[in-house]
């Protein structure tokens, strides 16, 4: 596994020479997405892929280039370009030096059944989703994504890793209202369509017909799609140690900023998560906590980062130092109460299935903006009492999660994307919560 | 590159296929980034390959493979075709493509300074002399940027169509952000993320960052100090640059075909414009008018043929504020009965082209900004984008802006900090009254528009002028 990526690194390597430190990735993998609309497949893709990226120091100028060329003539291109072009930028002085070999991943998110997965396989599942959810239309997608890569750099390191990813993300929808069903896995045998489908369709079915609500605070219970979309905004921003050494993070390392009930972690080694085991430095990335019992306690760092910092990598380099480092595999440690008791403890709030566009309005306070979507219900009595129509929120994540703010966690911690996951490939392994306000500030009327 | 998309087509065709095109991309891309008169980022990126696609009875296939000789191509082709068949297992309504005449041609895009040939040395001097400038200035962090883009595709169907295109785009970034004890402040420049173009390094000169970097340093500090943005309904002076912000996310998004249809419900949502009452839907006020111009000469969302082989066009889309036009492909033109809008196009070799906005923007009025804010009595101006959220149905939307500045008696008066606006589409539109003039107009380009799953980054072009809405709700806060 890996030799073939390890063998182009090395070439790529030596086509190098010692005219410049160099780090080398090489990444091949299968990518197929069926995605399905109207109870449909319309759109329906695969691709063989193949990237090299290398990363060129020249006295501590560095330049990076990708290809997708693995010819000796297309590698001699990209290590020749790659290197004139980090000798004619300035130096930065914050580079940290190549990481040294030393102790590898012992991660295998791997499933040979779904790197070769076939379109039948895929479109068998969507089949699955549609058919249980008679009377609702369907639209979402199945994926399949394997990846190969081999990490190596002029320093003496040498990695390789693999992982799969399968994934069902799919609405069952009626004429005023969606319902959500996902699942994700390293295995597509691990998908069901009929559950997942079933699932969307009763959640549709709830939330047909809904009821508009004035906006206002609102206790809430988020299930786990909500949850991974605030941990996308943590982490991007907020454990970023870049950010944090720039101030515009939130995070007062050592202070309580969190309910004692919130631990947070990064793990890629964990079973549960997904993804390779080190980062595009060659970083190992081990379980980092970044908050214990509501404490803040660290940042992800990458090699530059850390190199200020006075400190180690935490193998959390984010593909771009002008971005900063950003954790990934998270955990959101889970509680004992089922997600009925959680609604049974609810005297008026609301029950929310999924966020929607969720974007900063200033990134050191964790202020968003954002709407509901795909099942949004009023809780009264401890009981769902009915349907609402989304609503848009302005609130602060931090805020959210703050002391005396979380008044339960769920038992039922899975692997989930949020907004941004969505959009980037990110997903946390979370469970729902109930928290004590969430400020609405608009609906349909605006 | 011909004889590679050929064959793509030969084996989609040889395996089932009833239609099938491929496209054969390469695209080099070269970026820098500088923070306080460091540059943390330098890239240079390339990719080749050829994607095709193919159609089986009304089922899509696309595959799409790095290995430009001929027996690969012939083999994604196949691949192309299987995956088409898989897609019958789940199939939809009767397809044809709506008709296109098949173009044999050649287009490029201009430039007068090709961007990849301007020394590194020099762009980097430019990224770290204006980050300087801002620091100097104030700026507790002062990042710039620029963007490079060089496309060259080779389009082949099986109905003869046989098109090479190739497309230059720049453009540039810089922004000055003050750091606050419980917040940060930023000033962008020339707007958020930056002005980009289908033209060389020339508009990296005229945007003159240089002479920008003091004013937005300047300006963030001053916002830590400026009072909120107070809450309220008041008349709200937007600049051209947050009204392409606003064209894109509640009209240019709304007006994609796939998502009037549905197939972008999964992810990016639909829209709340029934095809029915296309043609008398009023979608805003008289002085409304928006078109899709693909042939706008430099502008970010213009280009010679579409991923389908369409030729460019200008599209009206709300005229007198009546909704007349949609952006579409060949598919989705086909379902609802329209002509084929040439606004397909895909993100790179491995990526499925579909209906992406070209260049959505406003026809200019007759007002200048100084008579819009002389006409008001007592409202907010707000310009440069903050952050943006919009609803599935591109509805309810909030916008905050960078900065604003009350309006009182026909004058500008304090600056405003945290100023933001919400409203829903069709209210907000209907509710503009005064609507920029010829000289306002800015072609904004944006080459950061996210759709479709696996998601693709489209280059949407937005001609824009300011504008003046009546009876907004501003300041809302977390």
């Amino acid at each position: 596994m890996g030799e073939r990526e390890l063998e182009i690194c090395n070439r790529v390597l030596a086509s190098v020479g010692d005219r410049a430190e160099a780090i080398v990735q090489v990444s091949t993998g299968r990518h197929a997405l069926t995605r399905f609309a109207n109870s449909f497949i319309h759109q329906n893709v695969a691709e063989d892929s193949t990237e090299v990226s290398l990363t060129a120091v020249v006295q501590g100028r560095l330049a990076t280039a990708s290809s997708t060329d693995t010819s000796d003539r297309g590698i001699g291109r990209l290590a020749e370009g790659t290197v004139t072009a980090a000798g004619l930028r300035p130096p930065d002085p914050h580079w940290p030096g190549l990481a040294a070999p030393g102790e590898t991943a012992e991660v295998d998110h791997w499933d040979q059944a779904t790197w070769a997965a076939s379109p039948v396989e895929r479109a068998a599942v969507v089949r699955a989703f549609v058919d249980a959810g008679p009377g609702t239309g369907a639209a979402g997608f199945c994926s399949t994504d394997a990846v190969i890569t081999g990490l190596a750099n002029s320093a003496g390191l040498s990695q390789t890793g693999r992982a799969t990813v399968a994934q069902l993300d799919a609405l069952a929808r009626t004429g005023t209202s969606d319902g959500l069903g996902a699942e994700m896995s390293r295995s597509l045998g691990d998908l069901d369509g009929g559950r997942a489908g079933a699932t969307a369709a009763q959640k549709a079915r709830a939330s047909a017909d809904p009821v508009e609500l004035d906006p206002g605070h609102y206790e809430v219970v988020l299930e786990p799609a909500c949850v991974a979309s605030m941990l996308d905004f943590l982490a991007r921003a907020g454990f970023n140690a870049k950010a944090h050494a720039e101030g515009q993070s939130f995070v007062h390392l050592g202070e309580a900023q969190f309910d004692a009930s919130v631990n947070l972690w990064s793990d890629a080694s964990d079973p549960r998560t997904l993804g390779v085991g080190f980062d595009g430095e060659g970083t190992p990335r081990r379980r980092l906590d970044l908050v214990r019992d509501g404490v803040t306690v660290a940042l992800a760092h990458d090699r530059r980062s850390a190199a200020q910092a006075g400190t180690r990598s935490t193998g959390h380099f984010s593909g771009d130092h002008a971005a900063g480092p950003m954790p990934t595999n998270l955990f959101l440690g889970s509680g004992t109460q089922s997600v009925d008791a959680l609604v049974g403890a609810v005297e008026r709030g609301l029950l929310v299935t999924d966020f929607w566009y969720i974007r900063f309005l200033d990134p050191k306070t964790q202020v968003v903006t954002g709407l509901t979507r795909n099942g949004l219900f009023l809780i009264e009595g401890g009981r769902v009492t009915s349907a609402v129509r989304n609503l848009r929120f302005t609130q602060s994540f931090v805020g959210a999660l703050g002391p005396g703010r979380v008044l339960g966690l769920g038992d039922d911690g899975r692997l989930a994307t949020g907004d941004l996951g969505a959009l980037y490939g990110w997903f946390h392994h979370v469970p729902t919560l109930r928290l004590a306000a969430w400020n609405f500030t608009g609906g349909a009327k605006g | 590159m011909f004889d590679v998309a050929t064959a793509a087509v030969e084996g989609a065709l040889a395996a089932g296929a009833r239609y099938a095109d491929a496209r054969v991309m390469t695209t080099r891309t070269e970026g820098m980034r500088a923070q306080n008169q460091v540059v943390e980022s330098l890239r240079q990126d390339e990719s080749a390959g050829v994607g095709v696609r193919a159609l089986i009875g009304s089922s899509w296939g696309f595959f799409a493979t790095p290995c430009l000789d001929n027996a690969s191509a012939r083999a994604a082709g196949a691949e192309a075709a299987d995956v088409a068949r898989a897609s019958a297992m789940v199939a939809g309504p009767a397809l044809e493509l709506a008709p296109v005449t098949p173009a044999q041609a050649d287009w490029s895009s201009a430039w007068e300074e090709h961007p990849l040939q301007i020394p590194l040395e020099a762009k980097a001097d430019l990224l770290v002399g204006v980050t300087r400038a801002s620091q100097d200035a104030g700026a507790s962090l002062a990042g710039a940027s620029y963007a490079v883009w060089d496309t060259e595709r080779w389009f082949v169907s099986s109905e003869d169509a046989r098109i090479s295109q190739r497309i230059v785009e720049c453009g540039a970034y810089m922004e000055a952000i003050a750091v606050g004890d419980s917040e940060t402040q930023r000033r962008s420049y020339p707007g958020v993320l930056g002005q980009y173009g289908t033209r060389g390094w020339e508009l990296v000169r005229e945007l003159d960052l240089e002479g920008n970097a003091v004013r937005i340093a300047e300006e963030a500090q001053a916002l830590l100090r400026a009072p909120q943005c107070p809450a309220g309904t008041t008349d709200l002076v937007l600049g051209s640059a947050q009204m392409a912000l606003q064209i894109h996310e509640s009209v240019g998004h709304a007006i994609e075909l796939d998502r009037i249809l549905g197939w972008e419900a999964g992810l990016a949502g639909t829209s709340w414009l029934e095809l029915a009452r296309l043609g008398e839907l009023r979608f805003g006020s008289e002085v409304m008018n928006i078109t899709a111009d693909a042939t706008l000469p430099g502008a970010l969302g213009s280009f010679g043929y579409d991923d389908e082989g369409t030729p460019a066009q200008c599209t009206d889309i709300v005229r007198d504020g009546r909704w007349v036009g949609v952006l579409s492909g060949r598919d989705s033109a086909a379902l609802a009965g329209v002509a084929a809008g040439g606004t397909v196009r895909g993100d790179g070799y491995s990526r499925l082209p579909m209906v992406r906005m070209t260049n959505v923007g406003m026809l200019p009025g007759t007002s200048s900004l100084d008579e819009m804010i002389a006409a008001t009595e007592d409202g907010v101006y707000m310009d440069t984008n903050r952050s943006w959220s919009i609803d599935d149905k591109r509805l309810n939307f909030q916008f905050g802006c960078e900065i604003g500045w009350e309006i009182k008696g026909g004058v500008l008066g304090r600056m405003l900090r945290n100023p933001t606006y919400t409203g829903i589409g069709p209210q907000f539109w209907a509710s503009m009254d005064l609507v920029g003039n010829e000289t306002e107009r800015r072609f904004w380009g944006t080459p950061h528009c996210g759709k479709g799953q696996p998601v693709q980054t489209g280059h949407t072009g937005h001609p824009a002028v300011p504008a003046r809405f009546r009876n907004v709700r501003v300041g809302v806060r977390g």
